[in-house]
């Protein structure tokens, strides 16, 4: 029977302490421990969503870079592809300018070849002149007065030069 | 288990200590056992019965071994109150002054034998019990006080210093101590108070968790069979009625509206039962304390089996060794291996009923401030 008969004291002592313990526990270990506990939790929570968070931003950020260097890819085609097709122009503006500027050179070297040629020309029947009349002074000299055919002759031979 | 062999070396040293002064006393007592001694040729029978028991009852004495006939016992404070003419007042003493039941002191006598078994009564100038002394209030310092301040002593250690160690490694990975104690206390929170009690179940935490280790750790100590060890707290009556009186008075003053009409007027039940009898209501509140009492009950019974079983496998020994010694030694093996088996099964039921008082308390929790759906 006292097995199952609960002593006074015992009673006593066990309300008394548990009580107690019960207090103390709750306000200086159980209140800090748990809430550390749950604090720690929510702290890991959260550093494992921002890593997945900056995980996906990396993604993004990679595409994104993919994206930008196919666009800075097809940016630099069509430069390359302007830039030849602007080089072709230049030259072939470069050969057309070229050829004027050519036919005008030869143009001009042409006329002023004709110019010399002319100038040599005139130089050439102004000698001839100097020396038909110096010529025609000497024969004059000699037949004056002799031949009138031989006047006319001269005469005829100077407008062949002429006419040269 | 193994968060008492980690402090096992501190368990020894203060169980050093404590045989140290013990030794003095057992000085002491040499004087009065050379007189038992002349007694000790009619030694008494081995009674298996009388072992067991006394083992797990309470003492006002902590036994630890008789030597040579002297009894090596850690004697403990005897606080009595009477309200008898002779002995009006306070009365504190070492129970060592009872010389083991054989000596009276200022009044008072420890019975060893009779319907007073292992009690303190009043006795007259004769030497006889004083059967008309109004009722003895007696709140020594027994053996299973003394192990209920030791366990407390001990949980306000491991936990003060645990929250300690949590203050000073916030947000850091639990180390040492803390983190042999963290699992087991976010067991306690996710699986015993979270799904039981529902999302107030942060209020009733404090006290779970106390009643959890508190359970646990006596037990894991019952299992001890030396001091600070053996004393049968948790197959103690008196302590298991405290904790489950705790858990009732915790549920009948947080329970709300819905919790007492369902005890006074149970929805979903035939008009019958109520009026003009009301069976229903009665028998909801018989379930109000049956509830508590049932907790009281089971811890009681499954910790003082397991070490009426324990002690019983023992006294195979002595009661085959009063045959003849060789019978004696013969069993002692066959008793060793059962209790090795039994202190085995015993270590998971230590575990296994703190979970159980903890999860039930947790669910009368749980359903007192259910709320109406």
């Amino acid at each position: 029977m006292e097995l199952v008969t609960p002593g006074i004291g015992l009673i006593f002592w066990m309300l008394l302490s548990f009580t107690l313990v019960l207090i103390i526990l709750k306000k200086y270990a159980w209140k800090p421990i748990l809430q550390m506990i749950k604090e720690r939790e929510d702290n890991i929570e959260n550093a494992l969503k921002s890593a997945e968070k900056a995980k996906e931003e990396m993604a993004k950020l990679q595409s994104d870079n993919e994206k930008i260097i196919n666009e800075a890819r097809k940016e630099r085609d069509i430069v390359l592809k302007e830039a030849r097709e602007i080089k072709d122009k230049i030259i072939s503006d470069a050969k057309v300018q070229a050829g004027v500027e050519a036919g005008k050179i030869v143009e001009n070297a042409k006329s002023l070849i004709q110019g010399e040629k002319m100038a040599a020309l005139t130089d050439i029947k102004n000698q001839i002149s100097f020396l038909s009349v110096e010529i025609a002074e000497k024969i004059l000299k000699k037949e004056l007065s002799k031949d009138a055919s031989q006047k006319e002759y001269i005469e005829s031979l100077i407008k062949d030069i002429n006419l040269n | 288990m193994i968060l008492l062999l980690k402090y096992c070396r501190n368990i020894f040293l203060v169980t050093v200590l404590l045989f140290l002064t013990t030794k003095i006393w057992a000085n002491e007592t040499e004087v009065d056992s050379t007189k038992s001694e002349a007694g000790a040729s009619h030694e008494k029978a081995f009674k298996p019965g009388d072992f067991i028991i006394d083992h797990v009852l309470d003492n006002h004495e902590w036994h630890i071994a008789k030597f040579n006939g002297t009894h090596i016992s850690i004697p403990l404070p005897v606080i009595l109150y009477s309200r008898s003419e002779k002995n009006q007042g306070l009365h504190v003493f070492m129970s060592s002054k009872f010389h083991h039941g054989e000596a009276v002191y200022d009044g008072f006598k420890l019975e060893i034998e009779g319907p007073h078994k292992g009690k303190i009564v009043e006795v007259n100038e004769a030497g006889e019990i004083d059967e008309t002394a109004p009722y003895l209030i007696d709140l020594s310092i027994t053996k299973v006080v003394l192990e209920l301040l030791l366990v407390f002593a001990f949980m306000l250690w491991i936990f003060l210093s645990v929250s300690k160690a949590y203050r000073k490694r916030r947000d850091k990975a639990p180390k040492g101590l803390q983190s042999w104690m963290e699992p087991l206390i976010i067991f306690v929170r996710d699986d015993i108070a979270r799904p039981s009690i529902g999302h107030k179940y942060e209020k009733y935490l404090p006290y779970l968790l106390t009643i959890f280790f508190f359970i646990f750790i006596s037990n894991l100590l019952g299992l001890i069979p030396i001091f600070p060890g053996g004393a049968n707290l948790t197959g103690n009556i008196a302590i298991t009625m405290i904790l489950a009186l705790f858990t009732f008075v915790i549920t009948t003053v947080n329970a709300n509206a819905n919790y007492w009409k369902h005890i006074i007027n149970a929805p979903g039940v035939p008009w019958w039962l109520k009026i003009p009898i009301p069976l229903m209501p009665v028998v909801e509140i018989i379930g109000v304390v049956t509830k508590p009492f049932v907790l009281m009950v089971r811890l009681f019974a499954n910790i003082t089996a397991g070490h009426i079983i324990a002690l019983g496998f023992f006294s195979l020994i002595f009661i085959f060794g009063e045959m003849s010694p060789g019978a004696g030694y013969g069993i002692s093996i066959l008793s060793v291996i059962f209790t090795l088996f039994m202190t085995m099964l015993e270590l998971l039921v230590a575990f296994i009923q703190a979970y159980v008082f903890t999860l039930l308390s947790a669910i009368y929790f749980g359903l007192a401030t259910e709320e109406h759906h």
